[in-house]
């Protein structure tokens, strides 16, 4: 005790006392913390059940008792688990404020419980179900078709790539860099808020596949090097005027400052 | 024979190097011109060598701009993709021009980078114009004799702006491609004759067959040539007025304080030259630019979100932006006059250049002098230029924010809609206003110039009498701190011949010099004179007066004041 007591002056002690901290606290952390839900997916009679419960808690204020839909939410009768899952797996609903469009935001549901909820509308009216792994995988798919259907049909306002992109009145389309292959299938499928529907007749299965294999293709950065967020020339012109020039004034302010 | 050999020897050069240099001064008398420009004196300063950083760019432009013609194609006939480019364009049906530019990114060696370095050079070729141009406007480097000087640079701007343009259409891209389409509609927007410079340009309907190949040999022969010449007279031009220097002590209209060519303007400049080099191949390197493959070939039908061109035509892309569309297209007599393009994208940039070209001499004009100018101007000394160029700037950068407006929108979550009426209303009020402020922050500047020439510094040291009373001890400035602050002129406004003669018979052009008069009064009403040494001598036997006046009466507490004022 003696020994460590003469060391609390140490210049180092600050340092292993706040990894021991840290340590500590990770450690808390990784025994305490809330393991994520594992679901069954095969939805059965007793997730419409649970289902109907959870949407009488959490929907039903907006959507109406019955999924309905009142004046200030759509009805979800026939909308499907697709658009359900797309929702509430990105955390777009329970919507938490007003606003131009539902923003994402991390799930408020579990897996599970989505799944229960998504078995609950579907069980009103028939509408789209949840894609297959095999219908979303992109490594299946061409993506140089996917780059001409995203041309026409995407880019328009999710830019390119898949950057993003305004639309009017606060509202904008998302980027799609950190969306999965089966949200990206079923947005195309369902058309959530702004976006327009894709069904399967304007753009087939196959050719929705295409499309994600494409945006797969742009998550692995660009052969010049750093992308600069692949917005284009704005964001190239800010790093020419702010790194580009920024420094080459800094070397004339040196170089002018040597011999004065 | 023998005794010319043995009299040339006496005096010859004995290094190779010297050798060289004779032989070809006796071939050439270069030696003379040598001499001269080594000698050349240039004064120092960091924001002379703006002009370098344009200039040295271009450097970069010509050589790598060189490589890239040799594996670009510029044919605007249809090819399937099959290269060593991007999975995601295989198989595609697209223009040779597009296929050749993936071919030279992918397939050339170092390729990607040469066209990457270019690009970026491009982009600070322009945007180092645009800061040489800020200097050289701010401090008045723009008087006679270089008013010829500012209008090559102007043109100088405007073939930039050309030579971008043309080489950003090459590509054959989708983003490109709809910058051309832009370029089309503002062809045909000019009333009468549009729709035939539409078809003259593009050689029949848009987009044809023709375009890209024309932008080829405006951009790698017509621009270059008339940027090289024109770069060729600014320098002549500079080196012939030789350069304006900073005021500053011993610094006047007829000298030029500064080092020599060589060998110390040599090193700085040769330094300059690599540092840009450097930086230009580290962006071309590290940082992605105009991923044409993102894009995609050229096809008139999509457009992607975030379509703007590159910076230096982002104010005309924000022009249009923000020009409301309903009720400003008239049909007369079968004709169209679209004066919702025509008013954003020929009108406003007119204005703007218009701007840039006569001001020199409207300057000239109003201040009615006439001598010339070597010693350079203050901004604030100067505080309607000053203004007044701060209100262009503020036009054009709300103008550039304008064409981002998406991605304003998008990064900062706000409506697109809410942000276009913002700049519509700042783009009349911004420039005003930013006037005003400047005008107004100059005149200060200008009075706490006065007040410190006649007071001196304040030093924070606080003395106390012995009969209580409180001073702060002012140090005054030494000789070149006042210099700088008392040897500007501050112009007044024209002074005109009466409207009538001595006759009482109206004065022809009365009206005309009224007018000017009125500008000029515009230009100068406001001003801050400098101090007069009588005024100065004024202040310090009236500070002196008060420190031996208080000696005498009550010696200090502390000692060792250099001079000490009273503060008023």
């Amino acid at each position: 005790m003696k020994a460590l007591a003469a060391r609390r002056h140490h210049r180092a002690a600050p340092v292993v006392l706040m990894l021991l901290a840290l340590l500590l606290t990770g450690g808390v952390y990784a025994v305490l913390a809330p393991s994520p839900a594992t679901a069954d997916t095969a939805s059965t009679a007793n997730d419409v059940e649970e289902g109907d419960r959870l949407f009488q808690a959490n929907c039903a204020t907006c959507h109406g008792p019955n999924a309905e839909g009142t004046s200030q939410a759509p009805s979800l009768v026939g909308v499907g688990a697709a658009s359900v899952d797309f929702q509430v797996s990105t955390g777009r609903m329970p919507m938490q404020a007003n606003g131009p469009q539902a923003p994402q935001k991390p799930p408020q549901m579990t897996e599970e419980q989505t799944a229960q909820l998504a078995a609950y509308v579907a069980s009103l009216g028939a509408g789209p179900a949840i894609p297959t792994d095999e219908q979303v995988d992109g490594a299946e798919g061409d993506a140089s078709n996917g780059a001409l259907l995203f041309r026409t049909n995407c880019a328009m306002c999710h830019n390119a790539v898949g950057a993003g992109g305004a639309l009017s009145e606060g509202k904008w389309a998302p980027p799609l860099y950190e969306v999965s292959e089966r949200n990206i299938y079923q947005a195309m499928l369902t058309g959530p808020q702004s976006m327009p529907v894709f069904n399967d007749a304007n753009i087939t299965p196959d050719e929705k596949r295409d499309i994600i294999a494409y945006l797969l293709e742009q998550r692995d950065g660009s052969a010049g090097g750093l992308t600069l967020g692949s917005l284009g020339p704005v964001s190239e012109g800010v790093w020419a005027w702010v790194v580009g020039l920024g420094l080459m004034i800094g070397a004339a302010v040196w170089i002018g400052a040597k011999s004065s | 024979m023998s005794t010319d050999t043995t009299a040339s020897n006496s005096g010859a050069p004995t290094t190779p190097a010297g050798k060289a240099a004779d032989y070809l001064d006796q071939r050439t008398s270069v030696g003379g011109a040598v001499k001269e420009f080594a000698r050349k004196v240039f004064p120092d300063h960091w924001s002379f060598m703006l002009g370098e950083i344009a200039l040295f760019s271009f450097v970069v432009l010509l050589l790598t701009g060189v490589f890239l013609t040799m594996f670009f194609d510029p044919s605007m006939a249809l090819e399937e993709y099959h290269g060593a480019g991007p999975e995601t364009m295989q198989g595609q049906l697209m223009s040779v021009a597009f296929a050749s530019t993936l071919d030279l990114s992918f397939e050339v060696r170092g390729g990607l980078l040469m066209r990457q370095i270019h690009h970026w050079a491009a982009l600070i070729f322009m945007a180092a114009i645009v800061v040489h141009m800020m200097r050289v406007f701010f401090t008045g480097a723009f008087r006679k004799p270089r008013e010829i000087n500012w209008l090559v640079g102007t043109v100088l701007l405007i073939l930039g702006l050309a030579a971008g343009f043309s080489g950003y259409s090459l590509p054959d891209d989708v983003l490109s491609g709809n910058g051309l389409r832009i370029t089309d509609g503002v062809i045909k927007s000019i009333p009468v004759i549009g729709s035939y410079m539409s078809y003259f340009v593009f050689g029949g309907e848009f987009p044809g067959d023709q375009i890209i190949p024309r932008l080829f040999t405006v951009h790698i022969l017509l621009v270059p040539a008339l940027i090289l010449a024109l770069i060729g007279v600014h320098l002549f031009l500079m080196v012939l007025h030789k350069h304006t220097q900073y005021p500053g002590g011993g610094r006047t209209d007829k000298n030029v304080v500064g080092y020599p060519l060589f060998p110390v303007y040599i090193a700085k400049m040769g330094g300059n030259f690599f540092i840009v080099f450097g930086i230009l191949a580290l962006m071309g390197a590290t940082m992605s630019i105009n991923n044409v493959w993102n894009y995609g070939p050229y096809d008139p039908s999509p457009v992607g979100a975030g379509a703007q061109p590159d910076w230096y035509m982002l104010f005309l892309e924000g022009s249009l932006r923000l020009m409301p569309g309903a009720g400003m297209e008239w049909v007369i007599f079968g004709y169209t006059l679209s004066l919702n393009v025509l008013i954003p994208a020929v009108v406003i940039p007119t204005l703007l250049f218009l701007f840039l070209f006569a001001y020199p001499f409207v300057e000239a004009k109003v201040t009615g002098d006439k001598r010339e100018h070597h010693v350079l101007d203050r901004p604030r000394n100067v505080p309607v230029r000053t203004g007044l160029g701060v209100g262009f700037l503020t036009a054009f950068i709300i103008l550039a924010l304008a064409g981002s407006n998406d991605l304003i929108a998008t990064h900062f979550g706000m409506s697109i809609n809410q942000i276009t009426w913002a700049f519509r209303i700042l783009f009349f009020v911004g420039p005003v206003l930013a006037f005003l402020i400047t005008k107004r922050i100059c005149l200060g500047l200008q009075r706490k110039d006065r007040e410190l020439v006649l007071h001196g510094h304040e030093t924070g040291r606080i003395v106390r009498f012995a009969n209580g009373e409180y001073i702060e001890v002012h140090r005054p400035l030494d000789e070149q701190e006042r210099w700088l602050r008392v040897n500007y002129t501050a112009h007044k406004p024209l002074e005109i011949e009466p409207a009538t003669d001595a006759r009482g018979v109206k004065r022809k052009g009365y009206q005309k010099d009224k007018r000017w008069q009125r500008l000029s009064r515009f230009f100068y009403e406001d001003r801050v004179e400098p101090v007069t040494p009588a005024e100065l001598a004024a202040a310090h036997s009236h500070g002196e007066h008060d420190e031996i006046a208080a000696e005498r009466k009550s010696p200090e507490v502390t000692t060792g004041a250099e001079s000490v004022e009273r503060e008023r």
